[in-house]
């Protein structure tokens, strides 16, 4: 595969604060590459620097082997699919689309020939006409895709794109973000903070924590095989626990050796234990390799999510057999759903889920304006009921 | 439902209340005033309906004597009018032009220094305007603060009073901050985003310029020439100071009658200056409505 874009050490602060240290990343021609972290993990501002908003302070970034540091926005081979849009409020659809077109004064019979190819593939013919103040927020988002792919850009850079749209909106434009990727062929780089909306679109996903890049791999990799503390609990929900390893194969917690399948560390090493909540199976307690009491059931559809205390360790198991608070159970992990990671600085900062809060999480990702709307939403809803 | 209803009747009932007081002192000093206008202007001294004023200030002639001595018959008033409209006009265009990169660069700067030049642009605003006509007054003779500066530089004295410029040099110091203030409220406002996706599209700096800011700053750009163009055409006073009098304008004119107690025919100098400034405005909105819509 070709690399379109390489960061070479780059490095990035503001105002004394670093936001990207010594980054390096390539991205391969028509793959989906997803930034992935929580806000303020520098996910935007590496975007910002490929589009050429920002310049790195150290570093390079080479664009398809040249080096495109005093290449200014303008002449860049990429295009952005801003967070709120940007559309230009005073051109209608067809003007905002032909925008850049424009630009490059295109003869007039192209230009109208591309602004339809473009209308038809984001499912916006018939819109033209339309002032962009009078669309939905799902319309908007379309023609804003539709402006960015018309110059054909070697890369498609998306500032969390689907961010201000309600769930089933996000849904769907999801598997079209993905559809037009793999119709028009062009490298996406797709910037989230949805752990989900990343799993499920992208061939690469870049997580990202604290200006650094923690861990690249596919999905499946890193939901997987988490390199460390941080993206085990950031990828999906995880058990992680102090852990030894005796020898290969062979790790205990909870005062139990268990059989695993990792092995390559020191004797008596210290490590991170992650178990994911599906992978735990309830038996009866005297079968049970961890003998614990239930907490907490709650009821979630297609499963339970129940908290187990083991010893003042709050597990989370997701289950379909049913069980209840207080009762005693025993646990059973098989060895291959038991993965060791080394100890990093993370270790100890994601542990049980003794304070555990879904909607706190979820909360703690929003910006105040995004709040605001969640209040004028929830507003909303209750004068409907009434 | 029926408790709502009265609930927000009488909320309409305390806002109508509210609104009272300003009603009672538009009506009052805005509408009688302006009727008062209409009625003087179509009336004679004893009060009885005439179109002689209107009449009066298309057809009255007088003769003007230009440099060569040669004399020739002119329309008083609809020369002066021209006349006003001229120098307002340009002054209007001096006024955007200086404006308008101002009040872009003003937008640009950080929170502090933005409120700091705003601030010494609206300072001159609380003085009186004879006042800072007498101080350009000063400056502009030619024995004045201005030759003697270009003199210190070795430059021959330049003779400003008296001429048109120095009436524009006047109004435009006058007016400009009705200029700069609504194009930078605007601006201020504009989404930095749209800049950078204009950039990430293929914009350079003009290009940005050209297709994203001067189209989104046009309704501060009408309504500042609105605010400049209307005041500046009415103006008086300004060209007596500063124009020796030679430059006699519209404005001047209804004082003149005013000050003579001829007050029907200065009623009907205003009333058809307002009348034309109106249509003037009616279509120059229409047309910046036309724009904004598309």
């Amino acid at each position: 595969m070709k690399k379109i874009i390489e960061l070479k050490n780059v490095t990035k602060s503001f105002d004394g604060q670093v936001v990207l240290d010594n980054i390096n990343l390539d991205i391969y021609d028509n793959e989906f590459l997803t930034l992935l972290g929580p806000s303020g993990c520098g996910k935007t501002t590496t975007l910002r620097l490929i589009a050429g908003f920002e310049s790195a302070d150290q570093g390079d970034i080479i664009f398809l082997g040249e080096d495109i540091k005093d290449v200014p926005p303008h002449k860049r081979n990429v295009n952005t699919v801003f967070q709120r849009y940007a559309l230009f409020p005073h051109l209608n659809v067809f003007e905002n689309v032909a925008f850049p077109l424009r630009e490059r004064r295109v003869p007039k019979a192209e230009i109208e020939e591309k602004v339809h190819e473009m209308l038809k593939l984001v499912a916006l013919s018939g819109f033209e006409k339309r002032s962009v103040t009078s669309l939905s927020g799902g319309q908007q988002q379309r023609v804003a895709i539709a402006r960015a792919l018309v110059n054909s850009p070697k890369v498609l850079l998306l500032d969390e794109p689907l961010a201000a749209l309600d769930l089933k909106l996000r849904k769907d434009m999801q598997s079209e973000l993905k559809k037009i990727q793999k119709a028009t062929g062009i490298t996406f780089v797709f910037v989230t903070h949805d752990q989900e909306e990343a799993l499920s679109m992208s061939d690469t996903v870049v997580v990202m924590s604290e200006g650094r890049i923690q861990q690249i791999g596919t999905p499946v990799d890193i939901y997987n095989e988490p390199t460390n503390a941080f993206v085990a609990d950031f990828i999906g929900e995880s058990n992680i626990l102090d852990g030894v390893m005796l020898e290969d194969k062979k790790v205990r917690f909870h005062g139990h050796t268990f059989t695993c399948v990792d092995g390559g560390f020191a004797p008596k090493e210290p490590v991170d234990v992650v178990v994911r909540p599906e992978d735990v199976d309830i038996v009866p307690e005297e079968k049970g390799m961890l003998k614990g009491v239930v907490t907490s059931v709650t009821f979630l559809g297609v499963h339970y999510e129940i908290i187990v205390d083991i010893n003042g360790f709050k597990w989370m198991i997701q289950t379909t057999d049913f069980v209840d608070v207080d009762e005693h159970i025993g646990l059973y992990i098989e060895p291959d759903a038991i993965h060791i990671m080394k100890k990093s600085e993370y270790s100890g900062m994601f542990g049980d889920y003794s304070s555990f809060s879904m909607e706190m999480d979820e909360i703690g990702e929003l910006g105040e304006e995004d709040l605001e709307e969640l209040g004028e939403a929830a507003a909303a809803e209750s004068e409907g009921d009434a | 439902m029926r408790n709502q209803n009265t609930v927000s009747r009488r909320q309409r009932v305390i806002q109508r209340m509210c609104l009272a007081p300003y009603s009672v002192w538009a009506a009052l000093f805005i509408v009688v005033p302006l009727l008062f206008v209409a009625y003087y202007a179509f009336t004679d001294n004893n009060f009885n309906f005439t179109f002689n004023n209107i009449t009066r200030f298309f057809t009255a002639t007088s003769s003007v004597a230009d440099e060569a001595g040669v004399t020739r018959e002119v329309r008083t008033y609809l020369l002066i009018f021209m006349r006003s409209l001229k120098l307002a006009v340009i002054s209007t265009f001096i006024c955007l032009l200086m404006g308008y990169p101002a009040a872009y660069i003003i937008s640009k700067a950080s929170a502090r220094v933005q409120s700091i030049l705003i601030t010494l642009i609206m300072i001159p605003m609380w003085m009186n305007f004879l006042i800072r006509t007498y101080a350009w007054m000063t400056i502009l003779q030619d024995t004045g603060i201005f030759n003697s500066m270009i003199g210190l530089i070795g430059l021959k004295p330049i003779h400003i009073i008296g001429t048109e410029s120095a009436v524009v040099i006047g109004m435009v110091y006058d007016y400009f901050p009705y200029m700069i203030l609504p194009i930078y409220s605007v601006m201020a406002k504009m989404d930095e985003k749209l800049i950078e996706a204009a950039r990430d599209l293929g914009c350079d700096g003009f290009g940005v310029l050209r297709r994203v800011i001067w189209p989104l700053s046009l309704p501060g750009v009408f309504s500042g020439i609105t605010m400049v163009l209307v005041p500046s055409i009415s103006t008086f006073y300004i060209s007596q100071k500063l124009g020796n009098g030679k430059f006699y304008l519209i404005g001047d004119a209804i004082e003149g009658q005013y000050v003579a107690n001829n007050l029907h025919f200065a009623a009907a100098i205003a009333f058809i200056l307002m009348v034309i400034l109106l249509a003037c405005m009616a279509i120059f909105q229409r047309a910046a409505n036309k724009r904004a819509a598309v």
